[in-house]
């Protein structure tokens, strides 16, 4: 995408953001927590983006064994990057919210061990394209790591939640519902989130072509 | 019938050649006993409370252990460039990778049928459920190890880092069916026989084996000739 798109991207993501925080500010405060459950709205949005993302990294995944095009590759491990970056935002905003209310830092909650197994699976995607030089053969092998990885999910998924079923149950916040303006501010603050993680993978996806140029000159150079 | 005996051709090929050297399998074994000593210091061998762990301790071991023998797996071939010529023989790329499965799968049971007596020793316990059932949890539960250890095997064979990289990446792809044989496992050590709830870590164990199996048979071509 162009330079000028992005920057509005960027800017729209923005103001919205700032617009929510306002509205934010306007909410009642949850009656069992307070001020801090505000915290919601930016961690249930990004865990959203980042299965968003890995999920993305399934479909280029599977494009490039198909097609054979590097732009895909390049596409799974920008979306990949992305889904890692909002999925720490995720565990993080997560832990401070879990430090407040249950007075811990961290509980192996299904969700919260499944989330973590999940970003340590793509963290070795990762991993693993640093350890691969040559670049087809760099984007076949982490392909077929994003795959494998995908498949991987549901089943931790569920494991996990039949694991903790057999032992006590952490205290969580039992399922409740929640009010519809909640659920409307869910979804508002989700688009911000949305346009930056366009606006990464943009970014990202530029500086691999830029890097496949460079690797092509350099070839060229030690052919001559 | 001609895909089988291609699958065993490979298999006992894999086999004779570690059985002539041992390199892995002696690894293996020795890591594999290191590791239940080490684990004797982290608590109490002894105490009641251990039996409540002792399935996720033996898993930890065959884990570990695993990972010696898949290392080696694909790395033997490239030498000589063994690797080159497995795969332009007519030998299809998913029988010489499910060979190679079925290769690792008996050694690395055989190190379990000797890891699991000394822990059993070392650490004051018993089979209370029947012993062919724990078999049956650990030859599924090591199908998966293997099966997903030996794709990935395949897939860092040509990386800097291989010993490095491979544990890295299986082990959380392992989680799963690791949980299962740890909870099968601690049941069938301390309790007679497997409740309905079991029962639906076995079917999970099966499923486990074959999603990944059909995976990496479907995806190896891709990663070992492109």
């Amino acid at each position: 995408m162009r330079k000028p798109v992005l920057l509005v991207m960027i800017g729209v993501a923005g103001l919205l953001l700032v617009r929510n925080l306002l509205v934010m500010a306007q909410l009642p405060d949850e009656v069992m927590q307070g001020a801090i459950f505000r915290i919601i709205f930016f961690h249930v949005p990004a865990a959203w983006t980042a299965f968003l993302g890995f999920f993305a990294a399934l479909v280029a995944s599977i494009l490039y064994l198909v097609r054979g095009n590097l732009k895909f590759d390049a596409f799974a491990v920008a979306v990949t990057e992305v889904g890692l970056a909002f999925g720490a935002a995720n565990l993080i905003s997560g832990m401070i919210w879990g430090r407040e209310i249950w007075g811990i830092w961290w509980t192996w909650d299904p969700r919260l061990t499944s989330m973590l197994v999940c970003w340590l699976l793509y963290s070795g995607y990762l991993m693993l394209r640093r350890a691969v030089e040559e670049p087809t053969q760099r984007a076949r092998v982490s392909a077929v790591f994003s795959i494998f990885a995908f498949a991987d999910v549901p089943i931790v998924w569920f494991s996990i939640k039949w694991w903790r079923t057999q032992h006590p149950q952490p205290v969580v916040w039992g399922g409740g519902s929640m009010d519809p303006s909640y659920w409307n501010m869910l979804f508002l603050n989700w688009i911000p989130f949305l346009l930056l993680g366009l606006v990464f993978v943009a970014i990202r996806m530029r500086q691999e072509s830029a890097k496949r140029e460079i690797d092509a000159i350099r070839r060229m150079a030690h052919a001559i | 019938m001609r895909y089988a005996r291609q699958i065993l051709t490979v298999a006992f090929k894999d086999l004779r050649s570690e059985l002539r050297t041992k390199e892995a399998v002696n690894a293996s074994v020795s890591f594999s006993l290191v590791i239940l000593i080490l684990f004797s210091f982290a608590f109490d061998p002894s105490a009641e409370s251990t039996r409540e762990f002792s399935g996720g301790l033996l898993w930890i071991v065959f884990a570990f252990a695993g990972a010696l023998i898949l290392n080696r797996s694909f790395a033997r071939e490239l030498q000589n460039d063994c690797l080159d010529a497995l795969l332009a023989s007519p030998v299809p790329a998913s029988a010489l990778f499910l060979g190679k499965s079925v290769a690792n799968l008996l050694l690395l049971l055989a190190v379990e049928l000797v890891g699991l007596p000394v822990f059993l020793v070392f650490y004051n316990a018993r089979i209370v459920g029947s012993f062919w059932t724990l078999f049956g949890v650990m030859a599924l539960a090591t199908w998966g190890l293997t099966v997903v250890g030996t794709m990935f095997s395949a897939l860092t064979v040509n990386l800097r880092l291989r010993e490095l990289m491979l544990p890295m990446l299986v082990y959380p792809l392992m989680i799963p069916c690791l949980m299962a044989a740890i909870q099968l496992t601690t049941v069938l050590l301390g309790e007679p026989s497997l409740d309905a709830g079991q029962m639906v870590w076995l079917r999970f164990l099966v499923g486990f084996d074959v999603i990944f199996t059909a995976l990496a048979v479907a995806l190896v071509d891709t990663v070992l000739v492109g």
